[in-house]
């Protein structure tokens, strides 16, 4: 039995929504989300330094979903669009909530959790001093990022990321993120 | 040597370098997805301005936001201010950030640890 991916959004899209989205990641939807989501933030939002903490969130989350959505196979993805993802914005009380989903080969799961639970137990201190080694040392990746967004969001976050791994066939899992502002 | 104007849009910034009277200006937002492209001309220009330049350079750095992948491309272009400056050339580096934003005064101040350039941190107050 896969994973029912519907039924996991339709859950992520309760409590107090700002924005959600479920489809085809490209730059366009980027650049057009981030477009209205600056404007419903100005609204919603009267602390400025918080607002811009969450678009931060949201722009390296969204380019790291562009980056790093694993497709399926052809052959299981008639389901889905292409370079299928997940992204909603909620407020639960005083923090809000950015949650991504996508597609993760089974292989790449281990080393992610790996990066996922060092980033989550560093220290702010320790974040920001390996946010600097890694800016000075590292070379663009082929994707043109420079691996530096997980750690850029747990330090504007205090480390507050949450994760789930779930399975979906013997080949791909369903990869989702919580982050907290 | 030509001077260079970039206007800013949505997910890029305003860019402007004047050999002239050597000043850098940018100011916006940096969150392309792939900054590589959109930095190289700016690269390339300091790499000529720095053949020929100015006795004083004076650079005015204002973001609003930037990307990782854009903080890979600015310190590219601290470094190439780095090596301006010891070669025994006045470099100034007015880092702008808004009133309460401490993230952007942070990042600056990493800036400046890794370059060696002092930098002048400039708060925005409305």
């Amino acid at each position: 039995m896969h994973f029912d991916i519907d039924q996991y959004y339709s859950r992520m899209n309760s409590g107090e929504v700002i924005l959600a989205y479920k489809g085809s990641i490209s730059s366009e939807l980027i650049t057009n989300v981030l477009e209205v989501i600056d404007a419903k933030l100005e609204d919603l939002i009267i602390r400025k330094s918080i607002k811009k903490k969450l678009y931060n969130v949201l722009v390296e989350s969204l380019q790291n979903l562009y980056h790093h959505i694993d497709d399926l196979p052809d052959s299981t993805n008639g389901k889905f669009d292409v370079h299928f993802g997940i992204f909603v914005i909620t407020k639960e009380g005083e923090r809000y909530k950015v949650s991504t989903g996508n597609f993760i080969r089974n292989d790449k799961i281990q080393p992610l959790q790996d990066r996922l639970e060092r980033v989550m137990s560093m220290s702010k201190e320790e974040l920001k001093n390996l946010y600097k080694q890694i800016l000075n040392n590292q070379d663009f990746t082929k994707k043109g990022g420079v691996g530096l967004g997980l750690i850029d969001m747990a330090k504007r976050t205090d480390g507050q990321l949450d994760y789930q791994f779930r399975e979906y066939n013997e080949d791909y899992s369903f990869f989702n993120l919580d982050i907290y502002v | 040597m030509e001077s260079i104007s970039i206007e800013g849009t949505t997910k890029t910034p305003e860019v402007k370098l004047n050999p002239e009277n050597g000043v850098i200006e940018i100011k916006g937002r940096s969150i392309p997805e792939n900054s590589i492209e959109f930095y190289r001309p700016i690269i390339e220009w300091l790499d000529e301005y720095a053949k020929n330049p100015n006795k004083k350079t004076t650079v005015n750095v204002q973001l609003e936001y930037f990307n990782t992948s854009s903080s890979k491309c600015i310190l590219d272009i601290f470094k190439k201010l780095e090596t301006l400056k010891k070669a025994r050339n006045e470099v100034v580096i007015n880092w702008y950030y808004e009133e309460d934003d401490e993230d952007m005064l942070e990042s600056g101040e990493d800036y400046e640890s890794i370059i060696r350039v002092p930098f002048k941190m400039i708060e925005i107050v409305d």
